[in-house]
């Protein structure tokens, strides 16, 4: 493990992220609090409408994001969240699988399993061709194996299993 | 006596050669995703739910739950070789096993540890044979507000127990609430939180929420301390195995209390991890050998390790007998259940014996197959950490994505999963605990329709949930637990108030 938490990089304030995803929360909150109002929040001839318990769901959201948003501006300002360093690697799973999940529905998970891997392997590993494809090609096709010949759970397919016929 | 021969008949459906079978191939996958990193026993079953559908409910449970079993077991490994606990309730397991290690007597620690776990959840387990149906059989009385009021009382206990502020926590279980609240009303039947987008009408499964949480979450984070195993070789041989059981009697009392505060941590929603840091600390306190703990004292394995697996297990019981998850991965279980078309809960006992008594037979079996297991394979499992994790990263997040696409066969729900990873990755970062929230979405439709219920049957009036002594006396004990750390304030000042 690198010693990360002694060095002195630069990198966003806890702060700063404590205060963000308070503010986030209060919107989700306020979403949350409007969609109940739209289902209604009253009694109705059924007993209690639909948005009753959500709204009181959303006002406790509400409430308790206020106490860790006064907490967090009061907190102290040197405390890092995480290095830049720090975030690039996280940045670096995140992307992939982004584009990973985008590329799903057109090239199928097979296949796009295996642009993930190799991209992988290859960009954060430097691993050689020999031991990146087959662990990039390995992978998918015992998916393959287990999944839609085995427990017969279809996966989303794309245009090369369709040149292949399966 | 009744419950002898419902043991005996579940230990008869148990000793079906296919479902030995699926407890052999569960323990196995248990252990190796408690090895793994971004693999937890929570996700683990997560990910493995949507393969059991086609599978008999008893079968499918017994599978499920010996990778939980799997994975205490397999968490243990990884603190104890190479300092990295590979589940958050193993992190005090590494304040004494890793330095055995370093000093050599690695064996002798997993040793300790496994057979540990091994009585931590043989102890769990009998109490659970014992309890259980008395709890159920009670349960069997109540109605919709004392239903209510449990689960409140195991949602107050989150906020009080919890280590992380009252606050955060309640933030992150109404946010639960609100995910589960999305889509169709249980109640009504009309459609809400929606806003018109299709994607949401059937609203957030938590078994989504869980592989992003738990799975996806805990791979950024390891990427973020930029993780490398470095760690010793394990050879386990018989003759430190019977040195070690040797040896271990003499630490009966610290075992014993060990068990106690697992199963007490594990019924109360409190979960393992600080079962085992409690665990840890008591027993550093009160044992002779106390100011060497953290140097490489036996005792240090025994007791986190004892405290984690009592917890873990003891989870099961309000799962079982309340259909109230003690834990995530029990949550998880739970919410398979539901799937698999049986209510949990107290009926369960009386309309479901074989898959109860099925249950319980194949943790006294599974933990036991499961001790062999690790004993015997710590070479193999210590081979498979040694693999990079620019290799484990890319190939775990495949599985994670084919876990998300097959429980509804929808490409959104993996859209989901990374939203769900990254907002996992923030609040644990920020100090949220994510436990609360999946128990939310778990649990939060049950919750309203008991609240609406039993708020129906008073014409509105909270008063019900006073109404009588049953009722008022588990609303009474969740108050506490919610309050818990602002009495234990006022009672410690109090006493030093009247000392001085």
């Amino acid at each position: 493990m690198t010693d990360s938490s002694h060095s002195s990089g630069a990198g966003p304030s806890h702060r700063a992220v404590e205060i963000g995803v308070a503010v986030a929360m209060l919107l989700f909150a306020a979403i949350v609090m409007y969609g109940a109002w739209l289902a209604g929040i009253n009694w109705g001839a059924e007993g209690p409408r639909a948005g009753f318990f959500p709204f009181y769901v959303g006002l406790s959201i509400l409430l308790a994001t206020a106490v860790n948003l006064a907490q967090a501006l009061t907190s102290e300002r040197k405390k890092l969240f995480a290095e830049w360093g720090q975030l690039r690697q996280v940045l670096s799973v995140v992307i992939p699988t982004a584009v990973y999940v985008a590329l799903v529905p057109w090239l199928g998970l097979y296949a796009a399993s295996f642009l993930l891997i190799a991209v992988f392997m290859k960009w954060l590993g430097r691993y050689g061709w020999t031991l990146t494809l087959g662990v990039a090609a390995g992978v998918p096709l015992t998916a393959f194996l287990a999944f839609e010949k085995w427990f017969l759970v279809p996966l989303p397919k794309g245009p090369i299993e369709d040149l292949l016929g399966l | 006596m009744e419950e002898i021969a419902n043991l005996f008949q579940g230990f008869a459906t148990v000793l079906q050669p296919f479902n030995l079978l699926v407890m052999v191939i569960g323990i196995l996958l248990g252990v190796i995703i408690g090895v793994l990193p971004g693999l937890g026993g929570a996700n683990g079953v997560a990910i493995l739910l949507p393969l059991t559908f086609s599978m008999s409910p008893t079968s499918a449970i017994i599978m499920l739950s010996c990778i939980y079993w799997g994975a205490l077991f397999g968490g243990a490994i990884t603190s104890i070789l190479f300092n990295i606990p590979g589940e958050p309730w193993s992190v005090a397991t590494t304040f004494d096993g890793h330095p055995m290690a370093r000093a050599g007597k690695a064996g002798e620690a997993l040793t300790a540890a496994f057979t540990s776990s091994f009585v931590g959840a043989l102890f769990a387990v009998i109490m659970i044979t014992l309890v259980a149906p008395l709890v159920a059989k009670f349960a069997l009385q109540f109605g919709p507000a004392e239903k209510f009021a449990v689960y409140f009382l195991a949602f107050c206990s989150f906020v009080g127990m919890s280590k992380e502020p009252p606050s955060k926590t309640v933030a992150s279980m109404m946010i639960g609430f609100a995910l589960a609240a999305v889509g169709l009303d249980q109640v009504t039947g009309q459609l809400r939180l929606t806003f018109g987008i299709p994607e949401l009408l059937t609203g957030f499964d938590f078994l989504i929420a869980v592989i992003g949480l738990f799975g996806i979450g805990e791979i950024l984070l390891t990427m973020e301390e930029g993780l490398s195993f470095r760690g010793g070789s394990a050879k386990i041989n018989p003759r430190v195995v019977l040195q070690t059981w040797l040896e271990l009697p003499k630490y009966w009392a610290t075992s014993l209390r060990s068990c106690i505060i697992g199963c007490w941590m594990g019924i109360t929603p409190a979960g393992a991890t600080p079962a085992s840091f409690m665990s840890y600390g008591i027993a550093k306190r009160v044992s002779k050998n106390g100011h060497k703990f953290g140097t490489g004292e036996i005792e240090g394995v025994v007791a986190p390790e004892t405290a984690a697996h009592a917890a873990g297990t003891s989870a099961l019981l309000p799962m079982l007998a309340l259909g109230v998850p003690g834990s995530p991965t029990a949550a998880v279980l739970l919410g398979g259940l539901l799937i698999w078309g049986l209510q949990p809960g107290p009926m369960l006992f009386v309309e479901q014996k074989e898959f109860v008594w099925g249950l319980i037979a194949s943790m006294y079996l599974g933990n036991f197959v499961g001790l062999i297991i690790v004993l015997t394979c710590v070479p193999l499992l210590a081979a498979i950490l040694r693999i990079p994790f620019s290799i484990i990263a890319p190939v775990i997040l495949v599985i994670c994505a084919i876990g998300a696409y097959t429980v509804h066969n929808s490409v959104f729900d993996v859209v989901m999963m990374l939203v769900f990873g990254v907002v996992g990755y923030v609040l644990k970062k920020c100090n949220y605990p994510l436990a609360p929230l999946v128990l939310a979405i778990v649990l939060g439709d049950k919750a309203e329709e008991a609240f609406r219920q039993s708020l129906l049957a008073s014409q509105g009036g909270l008063g019900v949930f006073f109404s009588n002594t049953l009722v008022s006396t588990i609303m009474v004990l969740g108050l506490i637990a919610l309050f818990w750390p602002m009495i234990q304030t006022a009672w410690t000042r109090m006493r030093v108030a009247t000392a001085a």
